[in-house]
């Protein structure tokens, strides 16, 4: 009797010991659930889903705050992988956030241009170099195309522009199957 | 060296069509009225242009410097006046356009100066600089650069001169080691002491015997090896030479030189023999003409002369409704005929409905692994199509799409007329740009948290300036001690910085005050100095009654701290 308490408790305080330890040693940081999230996500940071940033969508959406369909850049695509990995139904976007667009990258008419600074301090990637008053211009490999410097300026000399498909980016195309009447 | 020969998995025999074109010699053929030379000769790197419009260019003029890693020269391909510099169409499956130098030739053919370079005598880098600067690339049609392949230069035992040309109908390179073997084994020996090999071994289909023979009379009283492999489809693959001639067998994801194995292409070889021996730049290559045409052939074409102009010289039939470039296995239909021949331009045939039947109605794969067996990097076409047809990128990769060499045996094979490789292609492209995509938003999001972390820093930094002005100024406070502004020293507030300037700056204020007097008070009437006094009087009061509830604030305010003092 007394030999059964002392192995039972004897075990309890190992597993204890051993569940504490592995607690303390496997400690997840922050929530992984954000990473995947924010892992879908476009990146564009252009803030249209209500939020500043995507980070602060990806926190939201993994704390039930906001729905999955409010990222335009991300399009139907981002909101069925976000529904595969959230185990939700997909929904269409909403269109209250936006609608998809083709990617587009800001040009500066440079001519126009007056150095203000308005639209570098607008740029979430620090995408658009100058100074003031000395011409502006974006960097384009850098641009997410987020539109969230075409507001702030005040001689309207941003323009969003579709990227142009060139040798490099081209996609061999999903193979059409052609239907034809049977002989 | 094992004499034995090796066999790769699968391969297929389509009917070779040589015969239609091999017969006649290399002829040159005459310049286009208008050369339209690509910068870019691949999708993969090109070339900044060197020249302006209007400018007069000699033949083998350097026209294009070298971009980036794998960027090679590109050159004048003869003496003329570069007509305009203009985004043109490229020799690629998209049509897209690409920058292009328009040379308008002026009949001349005026060789730039040149002068061999002597390898022997330079170094290694200075080598395949020179290799770099002279446009020399894989003629086999991959294009890929020969400086880049010819690499560090060690741990290399056995160089492979490709002259396999496994592909249907293409005889540009059976033509070239029938008529200039001797060149080739020069170039291919310049090659092998480049890359530090011991021995040569050049590989020859044996449906080519005429090309064989030239070669290994060419080869008598060299250590050098000819061997015929046996013609079977895709043997002239890189991977899959090299398996036939050394029984290697090269994983994914490893190139032969981990395996001390290199190999080039014979029309590689002949390009680096002119540009060491001759010191002349990449500037024609060897097209085959062939298909559905009256005078089919091979030609030495001068890189950039349109498709069209090559056409005319093959004559093809009226019933012709699509021209290949590149071979009917590997090639592509051209979106269109004014595209220019670029460095990879090996063949263009013409198609006809008689010739290449149009593919008849795909049909549901029925699992009969035909294609599986006919693969030659032993994958399941079967289990890839599948997943690239569902868009299941993951999963394709998973079965090792990026093994695939779009050979087109399982398509060949196929009972069920699957175009595999369409699917396969189209499933590395979204693959890639997924990839593309990944690398942008990766980049994006670390420009962005960098954004925030620096807008932090810099509001942190702001806080810290203010701070240490603050007490630079508490400082000085207490430097000049309490004679200056008793009002400052006796405030309670002199641990709170704010406070104290706030008190030193009221007690200026009030010295000043107390110093101006007002300046236009001489001479007054006593009817305005009664007014004066008037005002002074009222003032006096209002000064009164708003003294009165002060005290009691300041010791409302003041209770709070005592506790804590």
């Amino acid at each position: 009797m007394f030999t059964a308490i002392l192995v039972m408790a004897g075990i309890a305080i190992v597993l204890g010991l051993t569940l504490g330890y592995a607690a303390i040693r496997f400690k997840v940081e922050g929530d992984p659930l954000v990473e995947k999230i924010d892992a879908i996500l476009p990146q564009t940071q252009c803030g249209q889903c209500g939020f500043p940033g995507c980070k602060p969508y990806a926190e939201a959406i993994a704390n039930g705050e906001a729905d999955i369909n409010q990222c335009p850049p991300g399009g139907e695509e981002g909101v069925r992988k976000l529904a595969d990995l959230l185990g939700r139904e997909f929904k269409p976007l909403s269109e209250e956030h936006g609608v998809e667009k083709p990617k587009s990258i800001a040009v500066i008419d440079e001519q126009v241009c007056i150095g203000c600074t308005l639209c570098i301090q607008a740029c979430p990637v620090d995408a658009i170099v100058g100074a003031a008053k000395q011409m502006h211009t974006v960097v384009e490999p850098l641009c997410t195309g987020c539109e969230l410097c075409v507001a702030p300026c005040p001689v309207d000399c941003i323009a969003m522009v579709p990227v142009a498909e060139t040798v490099q980016t081209w996609k061999w195309k999903y193979p059409v199957v052609e239907i034809r009447k049977a002989a | 060296m094992i004499g034995r020969l090796f066999k790769f998995h699968g391969g297929i025999k389509p009917d070779a069509h040589k015969n239609e074109s091999s017969g006649g010699a290399i002829r040159k053929a005459p310049l286009p009225a208008r050369l339209v030379v690509p910068l870019r000769q691949s999708a993969r790197a090109g070339a900044a242009c060197i020249v302006a419009v209007g400018q007069r260019v000699l033949k083998g003029e350097r026209i294009g410097e070298p971009e980036g890693f794998l960027g090679t020269g590109v050159h004048a391909p003869t003496s003329g006046t570069v007509a305009a510099i203009a985004s043109c169409p490229m020799a690629h499956p998209s049509g897209l356009e690409t920058p292009c130098v328009v040379i308008e030739p002026d009949g001349e053919d005026r060789w730039i100066e040149h002068a061999p370079f002597d390898y022997r005598a330079a170094s290694r880098d200075e080598a395949l600089a020179w290799l770099r600067d002279c446009g020399i690339v894989g003629l086999g049609g991959a294009t890929f650069p020969s400086h880049v392949k010819l690499g560090r230069g060690s741990g290399i035992e056995t160089l492979i001169l490709n002259g396999a040309e496994c592909e249907p109908w293409i005889t540009c390179d059976d033509r070239l080691m029938r008529e200039r073997a001797v060149d080739i084994l020069a170039g291919a020996n310049i090659l092998r002491e480049l890359i530090g090999a011991r021995e040569l071994v050049v590989g020859v289909e044996d449906n080519k015997p005429e090309a064989v023979a030239a070669m290994q009379a060419a080869a008598v009283g060299t250590p050098t090896r000819v061997v015929a492999v046996p013609a079977l489809y895709p043997a002239g693959g890189e991977k899959q030479l090299i398996r036939v001639l050394t029984g290697v067998e090269i994983p994914y994801g490893k190139l032969g030189g981990d395996y001390g194995v290199r190999c080039f292409n014979v029309g590689t070889a002949h390009a680096v023999y002119r540009a060491f021996i001759h010191g002349e730049p990449l500037i024609s290559r060897i097209v085959t003409l062939t298909g559905n045409c009256e005078t089919p052939g091979n030609w030495e074409v001068a890189i950039g002369t349109p498709v069209a102009d090559l056409l005319a010289l093959a004559r093809p039939k009226a019933d012709t409704d699509r021209i290949l470039m590149g071979g009917p296995m590997m090639g592509f239909a051209m979106p269109r005929l004014d595209v220019p021949v670029v460095k990879g331009t090996n063949c263009i045939i013409s198609a006809s409905p008689r010739l290449f039947p149009p593919a008849p109605p795909e049909q549901p794969c029925i699992r009969c692994t035909e294609c599986a067996k006919a693969c030659p990097v032993e994958l399941q076409p079967f289990e890839l199509y599948w997943h690239s047809r569902s868009k299941n990128f993951g999963k394709a990769q998973e079965y090792h799409l990026f093994d695939c060499i779009e050979c087109g045996c399982c398509t060949y094979v196929c009972p069920a007329h699957i175009p595999l490789v369409d699917y396969f292609r189209f499933s590395k492209s979204e693959i890639w740009a997924r990839e593309r995509e990944k690398t942008a938003a990766d980049q994006a999001r670390e420009r962005f948290e960098f954004r925030n972390f620096r807008q932090e820093r810099e509001k942190a930094e702001k806080a810290a300036k203010l701070a240490a002005k603050a007490a630079e100024t508490r400082a000085k406070l207490a430097e000049a001690g309490t004679a200056e502004a008793p009002a400052a020293a006796d405030a309670p507030a002199a641990e709170d910085p704010k406070k104290a300037l706030i008190a030193a700056a009221l007690a200026r204020a009030k010295a000043q005050k107390a110093e101006i007097q007002p300046q236009n008070t001489d001479n007054l009437s006593p009817q305005t100095q009664a007014e004066i006094a008037d005002i002074e009087a009222r003032r006096k009061v209002l000064e009164a009654v708003a003294a009165t509830p002060a005290p009691q604030a300041a010791e409302a305010a003041a209770a709070p701290d005592e506790p804590r003092s």
